[in-house]
Formats: C-alpha cells, sequence, structure tokens
C-alpha cells in the first residue's frame, strides 16, 4: 500500500465523519429522516475499491469506538456499537467493501444502473442483513418484528444509493482511482 | 481534538484503559448470559456509585445516551404489547447497563490511551501480513483530518445553504468529494517530502530470527 493509497483511506474516513455536519434530510413519501452519513460508505466502496474502501470505515468505526463522536448528533464510544443499532454501524466495514469489490469486477463496464444495484447490495442489504439480527438479539425482538421495523428506512437508503451512484459516476469519469 | 473525554484523576480515570475495556467485553458478553432483572438493578446500582466516583458531569452522561434512551420506550412498548411487560423491563434494564458501562469507559478514557491498546492489539497480526505502524500511521492521520474536513463540510453547507440548495445532498456532497480528491495528491507528497517512508527497513538491531 503506497502512501497515497494510505491517504486515501484516511481521507475518506474523515469524509464520512464530515458528513455528520449535514443535516438530516426529510424527503416527501419517505417516513423517517434521511442521515447523509452513510452515503459516505457508498461512496468509499464505489470510489476506493473493496479492500481500502474497507479499511476507510474500519479506521472510521474503530475511532467511534475508541469515543470520538464521530455519528451524526455528535455520538460516539463503545455504547452506540454495543447498543441496538450497533450492528449497522458495524455494518460498515463490510458494505463498503461489498461495493467496492462489484465495482472492481465491473469496473469497464460500470454505469449508473448497475452502480446503482451495487450500492444498493452492499449499502442497503448487506447493512440490514448484519444490523437486523443485531438489533434482534439486543433488544431481544422477533426477528420479523426487528425486520418491519426497519422498513421505514429502505426508502431513505434507497435514495442514497441513488445520489451516491450518480456522484461516483462523475468521479469515475474525472478522476479514476481503480485500476483492475 | 474533539473527544468525549471528560479530565479527572479518580479512580476510575487511573485505571489502565487495557484493564477498562476488557472489562467491558468481558461485561457485555456476560450481560446476555446471566440475565435477570435483580441482576440487572445490582449492576445498575454499582454503575451508578462508578459514576458517582468519577465525578461525570450529568450533562455529558445524558447527552451520549439521550438517542438509546429515546430507542427504548419503543422497545419497551413492543414487549409491553407483544410478549410480556417483565421481560421488557429486563431487555430494557439489560441494554441500560450496557450504554451505563460503556458510557462509563468512554468519558474517563482517553483516545490516546486507547489508540495505544489498539496498538497493542494490532500488533500481533504483523504475522498476518498486516504492518501495525501503518494501521496507527492511518489511524493519526484520519484525526488530524477529521477537524479540516468537518470545516470543510460546514463552509459548503453555509455556501450552499445561501444558495438555497442545502436541501440537495448532490450540492452538497460533490464538492466536498471534489476537495477531497484534490487534497489527497497535495497531502501524499508532502507526506513523503517529509521523509515517510511506507515500506521502513527494518535495523539490523531490531531484527529477530
Amino acid at each position: 500500500m503506497t502512501t497515497r493509497d494510505m491517504v486515501f483511506v484516511a481521507l475518506f474516513a474523515a469524509l464520512t465523519a464530515a458528513c455528520a455536519v449535514f443535516p438530516p434530510f426529510q424527503a416527501p413519501f419517505v417516513p423517517a429522516p434521511i442521515i447523509v452519513q452513510n452515503i459516505g460508505v457508498m461512496l468509499a466502496g464505489s470510489i476506493l475499491g473493496a479492500r481500502r474502501g474497507g479499511l476507510s470505515l474500519l479506521l472510521f468505526v474503530i475511532l467511534v469506538a475508541v469515543g470520538l463522536p464521530l455519528l451524526t448528533g455528535w455520538k460516539g464510544g463503545f455504547g452506540v456499537i454495543l447498543g441496538p443499532t450497533g450492528g449497522f454501524i458495524l455494518s460498515w466495514i463490510p458494505a463498503a467493501f461489498v461495493v467496492g469489490w462489484f465495482v472492481e469486477r465491473y469496473w469497464n463496464r460500470l454505469n449508473f444502473w448497475n452502480l446503482l444495484l451495487f450500492n444498493v447490495i452492499g449499502g442497503v442489504i448487506v447493512v440490514y442483513v448484519i444490523g437486523i439480527p443485531w438489533l434482534a438479539v439486543v433488544a431481544n425482538m422477533e426477528f420479523g418484528k426487528a425486520l418491519a421495523g426497519s422498513t421505514i428506512f429502505i426508502p431513505g437508503d434507497v435514495i442514497k444509493a441513488i445520489v451516491a451512484a450518480a456522484v461516483a459516476m462523475v468521479v469515475k469519469r474525472s478522476y479514476p482511482l481503480i485500476n483492475p | 481534538m474533539l473527544s468525549l473525554y471528560v479530565p479527572g484523576d479518580t479512580i476510575v480515570h487511573r485505571i489502565p484503559a487495557g484493564i477498562k475495556l476488557l472489562i467491558l467485553v468481558i461485561g457485555s458478553m456476560a450481560l446476555f448470559v446471566i440475565s435477570n432483572i435483580p441482576v440487572h438493578v445490582a449492576e445498575l446500582l454499582i454503575i451508578a456509585a462508578l459514576f458517582q466516583v468519577a465525578r461525570l458531569p450529568w450533562k455529558d452522561t445524558l447527552r451520549q445516551l439521550r438517542t438509546a434512551l429515546i430507542f427504548m420506550v419503543p422497545i419497551f412498548l413492543f414487549h409491553v404489547f407483544l410478549t410480556d411487560w417483565m421481560l421488557g423491563l429486563e431487555t430494557v434494564l439489560r441494554i441500560l447497563v450496557l450504554l451505563l458501562l460503556a458510557v462509563l469507559v468512554t468519558l474517563t478514557t482517553k483516545v490516546s490511551d486507547m489508540m495505544d491498546v489498539l496498538e497493542r492489539v494490532v500488533r500481533p497480526l504483523k504475522h498476518l501480513g498486516v504492518n501495525p505502524s501503518k494501521v496507527s500511521m492511518m489511524l493519526s492521520m484520519v484525526i488530524r483530518f477529521i477537524p479540516m474536513m468537518m470545516r470543510e463540510a460546514q463552509e459548503i453547507l453555509e455556501a450552499q445553504r445561501a444558495r438555497g440548495l442545502d436541501r440537495n445532498a448532490i450540492a452538497l456532497l460533490m464538492p466536498l468529494l471534489i476537495k477531497t480528491l484534490k487534497m489527497a495528491d497535495d497531502l501524499s507528497e508532502s507526506i513523503e517530502a517529509r521523509g515517510y517512508d511506507p515500506e521502513p527497513v527494518v535495523p539490523v538491531w531490531k531484527r529477530r530470527g
């Protein structure tokens, strides 16, 4: 890993943290507020690829765990990781990796639509597959009920995947960082 | 540097970070194995006493717990209506113990001490091809870049607000991303210009075997 790679990994971890500055959005027909921060997960995967993207989010989660208030609403510390929604935060590491893995595989055939699909697979499905069972265990809920409670966030997450795909396509055309 | 640490010199502050983290890991696992209401109440009392000993301001503790507390109301109501309220109470108490323990560790331990523990944990991973010095280099870079990036994000937010675009995610993210990408090349050049070598040569006297 070159110095430049390390800088990119660190910058995207910081970028994800900086997204906490942007206030949550309220979109029409979307019941829950949309938190901008996990777009950072999709962007890290789509722009840096699997290894660097995953590593970037790993650094971010480590810093949250050791007590930096980097999550939207200035939250941080082990409490967030171990609490009911901790699975959603931890899932960001494999989520960025999965997005990046697909992006690297399909780099030469990448367009808005398949990038959107990869962002949904990594940034939405992976996040829910890890986050929902975690919620069910910590809150003593049935899996189905935890799933039902989380569905209100799905429309917002799909909007985020669309934004991330649009932004990452611009970056791919103007400043590609993945050499397959 | 932004951090949740509340400075102090009490006995809770002075317990080594490694021990605190170990207690937190073992404690959080134990909470799921032994789970009943009297035990959790006893644990709550012990933790409340520790908060007193550590002289932590209630304001900091509450701010960390606020969102979690809001979350616990629906969890409790869920159990009241769908299972039974005793299970709900047990669950809520268990989460509360877990969170308070975690907040106690977070508020009384310096980030730098936790990073030292982390470095010690990472060190054996060098046999798996992980370079511990690169890990700590990257962690320090992130800590250095965060305030810088937050300032950039804040400026972009204000600039787009002036244009009425502060509700447009692309108008906020695109400039931030462009700044990030432009910064990366300058930063890596200046890091190498200061003599940083990503593949350092191990001196003879430090080589083993």
